[in-house]
């Protein structure tokens, strides 16, 4: 008999609730560390394809940061549920992908379930950490509370397969943001998958969107774009910070860089989890409202 | 003189044919400085329209001050291109001495509906009376619905004598004939009104209202540029044509233009002859053009409301 040929699947973007193929036809392949073999074929996200995300993430804004804050929660925990109910699947493909060991992947895995849970608790009570109450000198009442920044782009780290990237898009999601992920180049089988998780969560269209690819041929026209409010960036290479500010000031955007967590510390949730990683995602609004007139 | 006889020969649509010659046509790639040109061709073919119960003074006067000046000044400086008027605001009658005052002095059109729009379910001497009053009022262009109801149960004819009334009511105003295509189910239907309203006298066929679950596609724009170069043909008089409603990006606009340049040639291509009938649009192909000048994708937070 014929020996049967094995299907590599093609891993598609995940822009608006949807898993289209790059608009520019392109893809890119990722190659077992063992084998030198193909592993997967993978979308290779395009400037237009980046846009498309943008008017995804623009388009479902207003709906998801009206969301009660305990939906938000809700939703979040989902995520880990179903996360919880196919880590085996991601588990076998972190393997494939990066050549590690089966414990090495599932605890990163099960790592990322308890995260989406920790923020999932979050989710109504940093209002009540970051809020204030301010004394004033005048007859108001004087109150700041944090809301969402609006689209928001992460450039998510390549150091692990899915740890940095849950571990952005949590405390982000929480916030009431939408949102365009660039995903790890080298690891960006794990992203995707991750994004069927998603699509299967009652997250709703165009909340997340998942790009693969290239990353320097997407970053730039992300901090370009005057519809995004705010980008996230992982790492220490200064060229990369020195672009996202400069091009990012056209609409002054909220360009947040951080040149931690490294290697294992992304596991270890004293470094790689905290409200303050909420706080990164939102902007405080101070209201002055008159009494005792 | 019409008859019905004359119709049924003219009216004669290749559905298939329409439609995939329509889809054909919106593959072009338009890019740089083509598509600056058309994008900024597209804007000044715009009637900005806004037909809503909610419509204020105060609307209409901000809508009129987009119309004129399409882009905010401080953004101009960094496209540093010239960015034309719109052609026309199109409001509802009360609203024609409003936006007249707003746009003294300028080239841009004030067009009106009117014959009980968005239905044309009113009687004659009602309609005929409206059509007086706007252009009393100032109205350079009137768009008047046809009685679809009648149209569809046959009676023709009924239908053509209403626009010729309406013609003769609008004396120097010119006028636009919505078709209401939406409604007409068939294009044989489509193209036999557009035969019937330019027959009677129409100097603009439109395709809808902006109210209908179905406004301007290309394929109906189509149809009916094709009646207009028969027409053209047979009589040697030119009509305009104006797809309205649906029309929101610019994509889409140049998608028009590329149909009306491969239908019609270039003498069709000014805002003397055809029209959109839009609101969104213009910010849709404002940020178009300055993301082509900038390389910037735009955001609407820097575009006003109109």
């Amino acid at each position: 008999m014929q020996k049967r040929s094995e299907i590599l699947k093609t891993y598609k973007l995940f822009i608006g609730g949807q898993f289209p193929r790059s608009e520019s036809g392109h893809y890119f392949q990722v190659f077992s560390p063992k084998t030198k073999k193909p592993v997967a074929n993978v979308a290779r996200g395009s400037r237009k394809d980046l846009r498309d995300a943008v008017t995804a993430a623009r388009k479902a804004l207003p709906s998801w940061s009206a969301k009660t804050a305990y939906n938000r929660g809700q939703i979040l925990y989902r995520m880990a549920e179903v996360l919880e109910n196919r880590k085996e699947e991601l588990i076998v493909e972190m393997v494939k992908m990066t050549g590690c060991l089966h414990k090495k992947a599932e605890k990163e895995v099960t790592t990322c379930i308890d995260r989406l849970v920790w923020y999932a608790g979050w989710a109504d009570k940093y209002q009540q950490i970051f809020g204030t109450v301010n004394p004033v000198a005048a007859p108001y009442f004087n109150f700041t509370l944090p809301e969402p920044v609006g689209v928001v782009g992460i450039i998510v780290s390549d150091e692990w397969p899915l740890v940095p990237l849950v571990s952005k898009l949590a405390p982000a999601l929480v916030a009431g943001n939408t949102l365009v992920l660039i995903a790890s180049e080298k690891y960006p089988l794990s992203a995707i998958t991750f994004a069927e998780i998603i699509a299967t969560s009652d997250v709703p269209a165009g909340v997340v969107n998942i790009l693969t690819g290239i990353k320097k041929e997407m970053i730039g026209h992300l901090a370009k774009h005057m519809d995004v409010n705010s980008i996230n960036y992982t790492g220490s290479d200064v060229s990369v910070l020195k672009m996202l500010q400069e091009e990012g000031s056209a609409n002054v955007k909220r360009v947040i860089a951080h040149d931690y967590p490294k290697g294992e510390e992304w596991l270890n949730n004293a470094k790689a989890q905290s409200p303050y990683w909420i706080h990164s995602f939102v902007e405080m609004k101070t209201t002055w409202h008159p009494i005792g007139i | 003189m019409f008859t019905t006889g004359d119709l049924k020969i003219k009216s004669r649509v290749d559905q298939v044919g329409i439609e995939e010659r329509a889809a054909s046509l919106s593959k072009r790639s338009i890019k740089k400085e083509t598509k600056k040109a058309g994008i900024k061709l597209a804007i000044s073919m715009i009637d900005l329209t806004t037909l809503e119960g909610k419509d204020s003074a105060g609307k209409v006067e901000a809508m009129c001050q987009k119309a004129i000046r399409p882009l905010d000044p401080s953004t101009e400086l960094r496209v540093n291109d010239d960015i034309p008027s719109v052609a026309a605001v199109c409001v509802y009658p009360n609203m024609v001495s409003i936006a007249k005052k707003a746009l003294a002095g300028t080239n841009i059109k004030v067009a009106s509906v009117a014959t009980g729009f968005p239905s044309g379910l009113t009687p004659l001497p009602i309609k005929i009376e409206e059509t007086k009053r706007v252009v009393d009022m100032g109205a350079h262009e009137v768009d008047m619905v046809i009685d679809r109801g009648a149209f569809l149960s046959g009676e023709h004819k009924k239908v053509f004598d209403e626009i010729v009334k309406i013609k003769e009511a609008c004396g120097p105003a010119h006028l636009k004939v919505i078709l209401e295509t939406g409604e007409l189910e068939t294009y044989d239907n489509v193209r036999m009104a557009s035969w019937l309203a330019m027959t009677a006298g129409a100097d603009f066929i439109k395709t809808s209202t902006g109210k209908a679950a179905v406004n301007a596609t290309l394929p109906v724009t189509l149809v009916m540029l094709e009646t207009i170069r028969d027409y053209w043909y047979e009589t040697g008089r030119m009509v305009g044509m104006k797809p309205a409603g649906g029309i929101r990006t610019s994509k889409q606009a140049l998608q028009y233009l590329v149909l009306v340049k491969e239908t019609l040639g270039d003498a069709w291509l000014s805002n003397k002859w055809f029209r959109f009938g839009a609101s969104t649009l213009t910010n849709d192909l404002l940020m178009q053009l300055v993301k082509e000048s900038t390389g910037r994708y735009q955001s609407l937070d820097y575009f006003t409301i109109d």
